[in-house]
């Protein structure tokens, strides 16, 4: 077993198990902590899928403006919103939450079947990309490639997402402004 | 060497995991977490194909597409999650009956 297999597989039991601790626990500011380690995670986890420069920008964006974001808005909202977390049932399995871990664990099964039936390994372009050298080697410098593909090729998604987000912050500063005249 | 098998795996994972918040979680901002918990599952399965594509880059772009895309989303729900907290004076969504007044 090398050892990026190792940090794969300590990655993903991080990821997967902080995920799973922020879903169970019923104290709010905790689970948005924990959140942090979560994508932290995943932030190592793309780093191994050699997507170093989409691992910065995970960092970047989820844990320096998502996260802040959230805590911001939770700081904001008052204490009340813990009291309605203290009303529900502290376990992970109450009977209240049993659709929900049945229709999870359902949704588990189907698609670990189909992941395992796939066989993803063997797909005719992956393997035509690897016989062509055209996979992503550990010592490539992918940065610049990004950066050329996304004013060329991908121009049209890159200026309709930027469109988008100017929508989205005109409309999340419109939205929570102050109720003044309507 | 890690096999694109082990990224979905995780990926299904986290997806499942994310699933459950949205569905049980009374409490609004933990719905969201759930919705980027599912969008980091999609991001996970992007990177990790999209290393098989080393001249288009596509998955890694359009991984970095969807963060970018998360981020506009979280804006504009926090803002309406601050709005009805200011109406409801709670963030429970099973509360939360009409629309408007």
């Amino acid at each position: 077993m090398s050892l990026v297999r190792v940090l794969f597989y300590f990655m993903g039991f991080i990821a997967v198990a902080s995920a799973l601790y922020a879903a169970s626990t019923t104290n709010l500011v905790r689970s948005i902590f924990v959140f942090f380690v979560t994508l932290f995670a995943l932030a190592g986890l793309y780093v191994l899928a050699m997507a170093d420069f989409v691992a910065v920008t995970q960092v970047v964006i989820y844990v320096g403006g998502i996260l802040v974001l959230i805590l911001f808005a939770f700081m904001l909202s008052g204490k009340e919103t813990l009291d309605v977390l203290r009303q529900q049932k502290g376990k992970f399995f109450s009977i209240g939450k049993l659709p929900a871990i049945l229709l999870a664990a359902l949704f588990f099964i189907v698609m670990i079947n189909v992941v395992l039936k796939a066989d993803v390994n063997n797909l005719s372009w992956v393997k035509a990309s690897i016989a062509n050298n055209n996979t992503i080697t550990p010592n490539a410098v992918m940065i610049d490639n990004i950066g050329v593909n996304l004013m060329t090729r991908y121009l049209l998604p890159f200026e309709a997402i930027s469109v988008l987000l100017l929508m989205a912050l005109v409309g999340a500063a419109h939205l929570s402004r102050k109720e003044a005249g309507a | 060497m890690i096999t694109l098998t082990d990224f979905l795996i995780v990926s299904v994972m986290l997806f499942c995991i994310g699933l459950y918040m949205i569905v049980s979680k009374r409490n609004a901002i933990q719905i969201l977490i759930g919705i980027e918990l599912i969008l980091n599952a999609a991001i996970l399965n992007l990177v990790a194909f999209g290393k098989h594509d080393a001249t288009n880059n596509s998955g890694q772009v359009f991984a970095l597409f969807a963060i970018v895309l998360a981020a506009a989303t979280t804006a504009v729900a926090l803002a309406i999650i601050l709005n009805v907290y200011r109406k409801y004076k709670t963030i429970d969504p099973g509360k939360i009956n009409n629309l408007r007044d």
